[in-house]
């Protein structure tokens, strides 16, 4: 069996994410994903390790990735994210990435590439 | 003086058609409401016409509007004179997502004049999330000098703290609308960090019925801007 390593940089290359901002913090072990929009849902459910999969560009962003220590944010259908989120996101060691997908396949494949 | 600050009309997609302005008058006079805001969802083209009606009979109307952001968040934002609020148009539109609505399955949203007859209606869906934040928002609220209130906020959906879990630290607003389904004072035990916030709480009517079901004791010594605003500053 091969072991695959689940770390956020194998994932970014592997689904075509970019990185906008933690770049220097991508050997991240990923130990699942979550899905929302809604901040309150993410602050509730949201696990340590895990990904977010979100359309929400707000900058309470970042600090909802820190509290629940996420592996990182991913930012769907290459919504812009401004400036000053990358930089406190830079600041606070949130990793933002961003995908060109939908939030659907950009689940489904890392749901395949996590599972595999 | 009785405020109900957060009233839809015919021209929001969920608010009815018997939301005419001239009924909307009528029931807030009948209420002993001296201040109302029309808050319609991303449009303000039906607050000309409830001025007026309002002068004639001794209510005096805010212009306003409840804006869904780009988060999907609801603010109620109020404005001094309909200039403000006709550049607040002219921002609206330029933000505004151009998706026509299904009226069968959305609802008719409809301008009208003193006499209810529809002089406008509005394809484009207002009840979709504008292109900004509710940063930008609040900036441009308070370029035109108006008042900016996070709506509903201990609802769990639309509001501030469902959508962005919790308030941005750099957002400047000057009260926070609560539902009726809570107290300030249970909402206050819930969140202490807002002790010293100011409250709004307002029918959120869509119906006629919902006109006036509750409103805020505002310290107002006129119908006019200055003394709302000093009041909502308290």
């Amino acid at each position: 069996m091969i072991y695959m390593k689940n770390d956020l940089k194998s994932i970014a290359d592997e689904l075509g994410f970019k990185y906008l901002s933690g770049k220097n913090l991508l050997n991240r072990e990923v130990t699942g994903a979550y899905v929302s929009d809604l901040l309150s849902d993410v602050v509730g459910k949201a696990a340590e390790g895990m990904v977010w999969i979100t359309s929400q560009v707000h900058i309470n962003i970042v600090a909802v990735a820190f509290m629940k220590d996420l592996s990182a944010i991913i930012v769907i259908d290459e919504r812009e994210v401004e400036a000053a989120v990358l930089e406190k996101a830079q600041e606070e060691g949130v990793v933002i990435l961003s995908s060109i997908m939908s939030a659907f396949e950009t689940a489904g494949k890392l749901y395949r590439l996590l599972n595999r | 003086m009785n405020a109900d600050l957060h009233i839809h009309t015919c021209l929001s997609p969920c608010g009815d058609l018997d939301m005419s302005p001239g009924n909307i008058i009528r029931k807030a006079r009948d209420k002993g409401l001296q201040v109302i805001s029309i808050t319609d969802h991303n449009s303000t083209l039906n607050v000309q016409v409830c001025i007026e009606l309002g002068e004639e009979n001794g209510v005096f109307v805010i212009p306003g509007c409840e804006v869904n952001t780009d988060e999907e968040v609801h603010c109620l934002c109020y404005f001094p004179n309909m200039d403000a609020i006709n550049r607040f148009q002219l921002y609206l539109d330029s933000k505004m997502r151009n998706f026509e609505i299904d009226t069968n399955r959305f609802g008719c949203q409809v301008a009208v004049d003193k006499n209810d007859v529809i002089i406008y209606e509005e394809k484009r869906s207002l009840f979709l999330g504008i292109s900004d934040g509710i940063d930008k928002l609040e900036k441009v609220v308070h370029e035109l000098d108006g008042i900016f209130v996070p709506a509903h906020i201990d609802k769990l959906k639309n509001s501030i703290y469902s959508q962005l879990g919790f308030i941005p630290p750099n957002l400047r607003y000057d009260a926070l609308e609560i539902s009726r389904n809570i107290t300030v004072e249970k909402f206050i035990r819930l969140h202490p960090e807002l002790t010293n916030a100011r409250f709004l709480t307002n029918s959120d009517a869509h119906y006629i019925e919902g006109i006036g079901a509750v409103c805020n004791k505002l310290e107002m010594k006129s119908t006019d801007w200055e003394s709302f605003k000093n009041a909502i500053y308290g």
